[in-house]
């Protein structure tokens, strides 16, 4: 079937909305594993304004840069984790405010 | 074969060569090298002299040029004219004597070559300042001659009290210097030139008298010759100065370097006569420092500083004669008290070294008998000084009275305070000779002085006695109309004056016919006393204006006050990071916070326009 | 009557990510993370672009959170780990966070005032897609894959246990 004609300021106050849950979220939670979930949630939320856009043009460009920031957010992901694991091994906890060893 | 340049050469080149060798000379080469490149330096100032006397002419000798910028080129050059051979034939005569009369003196002393060193050095300086051609040079000489002074005045300079007054001899001299550098620099800049004649020719044709420019320039030449002629309000180097051995005083302190002062003001009279209110100060500076020195004196119980502030006394005549328009007054009596001066001191040296250094009159008497040279050369010297008849300081003295009161206007009053300066300078002057020649002996003396000593003083005592009858040749260097009437009722006023004070100083002094000793005691006596013997309280004066401020100034710069705000500085931006450093905690979700909020402020600044 | 499935999906998306962000238990935000990222695949599908959707949910969904679950299984957090993060949550940590993240939202809104119009009903299909991706954007292509290189070899470098030799630190 085809596309639906949605109002753009619906969809981009969407986006604005998961992105601020995504920032709510990051400002919030102390475990690390979540600070990553919520970088997460912003890609995904600014993705979608992405491919909003291109579908207001009708032009492939939205979902191409939708793939590259796909790219990111897996790299990103595969060194935070690898990261997240030697946190673990070292600080014993996954609490970012314990690890403020850079403070000064 | 021209024998000008020969006369500064020969005691510049003893000076090097005692220099070069350091001490390491003998002394008796050192001595017969100090004593005879003066002599030489005489022999050709007669001979110069004896060319002077029989042909009347100018002579002018350029060396070389010693630097040319821009059409200012002054050379080392000489001028020798009537003035020229005056000041040149003081200054090798006396100096030579003197010169004779230090070998024994310091024979004993472990730093004899120094000291002719030194000696010599100053005789160069003091010959450049007097042949000098243009100012420049006469500058050079200057300042030459303020180093030796302060080399010879801190001659013993393991007593630091002998280096603090060569220091102060050196720091109130360059007082007067840098007015003096001023007045260079301004006649330099208005008139284009520094050399003597053509420049008072310049003057004349550019400046009426009474101008500002003409003022000024001789008011800043009129300082520094104040400081170096030890006159008010730069004089209170001079008694202190005494610390340097009893010959350098006789030379320096004496003779010649505080006359150079007094040679200034003669040489450029030109420009003083355009600046009649600078010529008016001259006098009256004469006056002031006459009367102050006078007093002084009769307070006083050290026999050099006796003799140091009748020095002061002495020049204040010989500005007051210069202020009055008698320029070759002026140099007669400068030539006279170089005569009758430095025997005076020598005398008092021969004193010093024939009872092992003691200075206080009080603790001498009765050396009539047993020092005679000494004795007949402070009476001849002391009638000399307080102007007895048919001495040569009565004709070099009757003449600046003469003068003075024959000036209109404020004539009569110079004259009756040059009158009263007289009656001091009898009274102390035999204050000194009743004091230390006659009454008990309370020092013996344990040795008598030499041929080198007493020569030099002998020849000394003539010269005080017959140099009054000397006829000047300064016809042509000074503008004429010094001629003056014969005026009895002054010069027996003159003759009086002084006769009236030997008979005060022999009531008071010898046998104490008279005692004043109650006036003395009394409260306003006493203090009275105190007062006269601190000259003044202008030390104290000048400790409290000047010194205490200054010192205070360095030791609260001592504290790098500046440094406190380049420190407040750094102290602030250290501040500042502690304070900022709060906001480095160390946690991610702190970083992550800050960092939105200043990204919804800045939206918010970027939205602000937004409908 | 089509347009009513914009509004579910965007609202079952909005309410997972809520919730996802709100829990202590890592698994089950992980789980309603994932629902998140379904519900917007169909939003996705539902604009037209149905490349995106799919990649949506086989490499976002897919791929990324399947790596998540595998980290939070090897730590092994526990029952201890979830009281814990019940702690931190409580009191007055939401303030701040809350009041930033609303002002941005506000902030976000307002920017989009004179935003209009409404997405084309065309769909874009994946033959364009790849048409435009070994086009125009060729080059970003391959800094991709060269990006997602370095990030390989990072996180095996990363994820390294570390044997410690006798005499060194």
């Amino acid at each position: 079937m085809g596309g639906l004609q949605i109002p753009m300021e619906h969809v981009l106050a969407l986006a604005g909305l998961l992105f601020s849950c995504g920032l709510m979220g990051l400002m919030l939670r102390r475990n690390i594993i979540f600070m990553l979930m919520s970088l997460e949630v912003m890609l995904n939320a600014a993705a979608l304004a992405f491919v909003a856009a291109g579908a207001y043009w009708g032009q492939a460009d939205g979902q191409v840069i939708f793939l590259l920031i796909l790219t990111v957010a897996a790299a990103e992901v595969a060194v935070g984790l690898g990261l997240v694991l030697q946190i673990q091994r070292r600080f014993k906890t996954l609490d970012m405010d314990q690890a403020n060893r850079l403070q000064g | 074969m021209n024998l000008i340049p020969l006369i500064p050469f020969f005691p510049l080149a003893s000076a090097a060569l005692l220099l070069l060798t350091t001490g390491r000379m003998p002394r008796g080469i050192a001595a017969v090298l100090g004593a005879g490149s003066v002599g030489l330096s005489a022999l050709c100032v007669a001979l110069t002299a004896q060319q002077f006397l029989a042909t009347g002419e100018i002579q002018q000798i350029t060396l070389w040029t010693w630097m040319a910028i821009d059409g200012f080129t002054p050379g080392i050059a000489f001028y020798v004219d009537g003035l020229t051979v005056v000041m040149m034939s003081v200054i090798t005569g006396v100096g030579f004597l003197i010169h004779l009369y230090s070998i024994e003196f310091m024979w004993e002393d472990e730093s004899l070559c120094r000291y002719f060193t030194y000696m010599n050095l100053f005789v160069a300086a003091m010959l450049l300042l007097v042949m000098a051609d243009n100012l420049l040079l006469l500058y050079l000489g200057w300042e030459g001659v303020g180093v030796c002074s302060y080399l010879l005045v801190g001659f013993w300079y393991r007593d630091p009290a002998n280096g603090a007054a060569a220091r102060k001899a050196f720091v109130v001299t360059r007082i007067g210097d840098t007015a003096m550098a001023l007045g260079l620099f301004l006649l330099l800049a208005e008139l284009g030139t520094l050399d003597i004649q053509p420049l008072m020719a310049q003057a004349a044709n550019q400046w009426q008298a009474g101008d500002t420019l003409p003022i000024i320039a001789a008011a800043l030449l009129l300082g520094g010759a104040v400081g170096k002629s030890a006159q008010l309000p730069l004089h209170t180097w001079l008694p202190d100065a005494m610390a340097g051995p009893t010959p350098v005083s006789a030379l320096i302190h004496a003779a010649t370097m505080v006359t150079a002062g007094v040679y200034l003001i003669a040489r450029t009279y030109g420009l003083f006569l355009l600046a009649p209110p600078v010529l008016e100060a001259v006098a009256w500076i004469g006056l002031a420092t006459l009367l102050l020195a006078a007093f002084t004196a009769m307070a006083q119980h050290d026999i050099k500083r006796i003799l140091a502030y009748s020095t002061i006394s002495q020049i204040g005549y010989m500005f007051l004669a210069l202020g009055v328009g008698a320029f070759a007054s002026g140099i007669f009596h400068l030539m006279t008290h170089a005569f009758f001066k430095a025997l005076l001191f020598l005398a008092a040296g021969a004193v010093i070294h024939c009872l092992h250094h003691e200075h206080n009159i009080f603790r001498m008497g009765g050396l009539r008998s047993r020092l005679p040279v000494v004795f007949a050369s402070f009476l001849i010297g002391s009638a000399a000084l307080a102007a007895l008849p048919f001495t040569s300081g009565f004709y070099s003295k009757d003449a600046i009275l003469l003068s003075a009161w024959e000036l209109e206007g404020i004539g009569p009053w110079l004259w009756a305070g040059g009158l009263l300066g007289a009656l001091l300078t009898s009274i102390y002057s035999f204050r000194l000779v009743f004091i230390v020649f006659f009454g008990e002996t309370q020092t013996e003396p344990d040795k008598q002085p030499g041929w080198k000593m007493a020569a030099p003083l002998l020849l000394l005592c003539v010269l005080s006695l017959i140099g009054g009858w000397f006829a000047l040749p300064l016809a042509g260097v000074f503008p004429a109309g010094e001629g003056h009437g014969v005026n009895h009722t002054i010069e027996v006023i003159s003759i009086g004056t002084p006769l009236l004070g030997l008979l005060i100083a022999y009531l008071l002094f010898l046998g104490r016919q008279v005692s004043i000793s109650s006036l003395v005691e009394s409260p306003t006596g006493a203090r009275l006393k105190d007062f006269w013997f601190s000259g003044w309280r202008i030390d104290s004066l000048y400790d409290a204006l000047w010194v205490r401020p200054y010192c205070a100034v360095a030791q609260w710069w001592q504290n790098e006050p500046v440094d406190k705000f380049y420190n407040a500085v750094v102290s602030l931006s250290q501040w500042a990071h502690r304070r900022l450093l709060v906001t480095q905690s160390g946690e991610l979700r702190w970083y992550a916070t800050t960092m939105v909020m200043a990204l919804v402020l800045m939206l918010a600044f970027m939205l602000r326009n937004a409908p | 009557m089509m347009e009513v499935l914009f509004y579910i999906a965007g609202f079952v998306a909005l309410t997972a990510t809520i919730a996802a962000l709100t829990r202590a238990n890592a698994a089950h935000a992980l789980i309603y993370l994932i629902v998140s990222l379904l519900a917007v695949a169909v939003l996705f599908f539902l604009m037209g672009a149905p490349f995106a959707a799919a990649l949506e949910i086989v490499i976002y969904a897919g791929a990324i959170m399947v790596l998540f679950v595998f980290v939070i299984m090897m730590l092994n957090l526990g029952d201890a780990g979830v009281s814990r993060e019940q702690q931190l949550l409580a009191g007055r940590i939401w303030i701040l966070p809350g009041i930033m993240a609303g002002l941005l939202l506000l902030e976000l809104l307002l920017a989009m005032d004179n935003a209009s119009g409404a997405t084309s009903g065309n769909v874009v299909a994946p033959k364009a897609v790849g048409i435009t991706l070994f086009g125009p954007y060729l080059l970003a292509v391959e800094i991709a894959s060269m990006l997602l290189l370095s990030a390989l070899v990072g996180a095996y470098h990363l994820g390294r246990r570390f044997i410690v030799r006798r005499g060194e630190h």
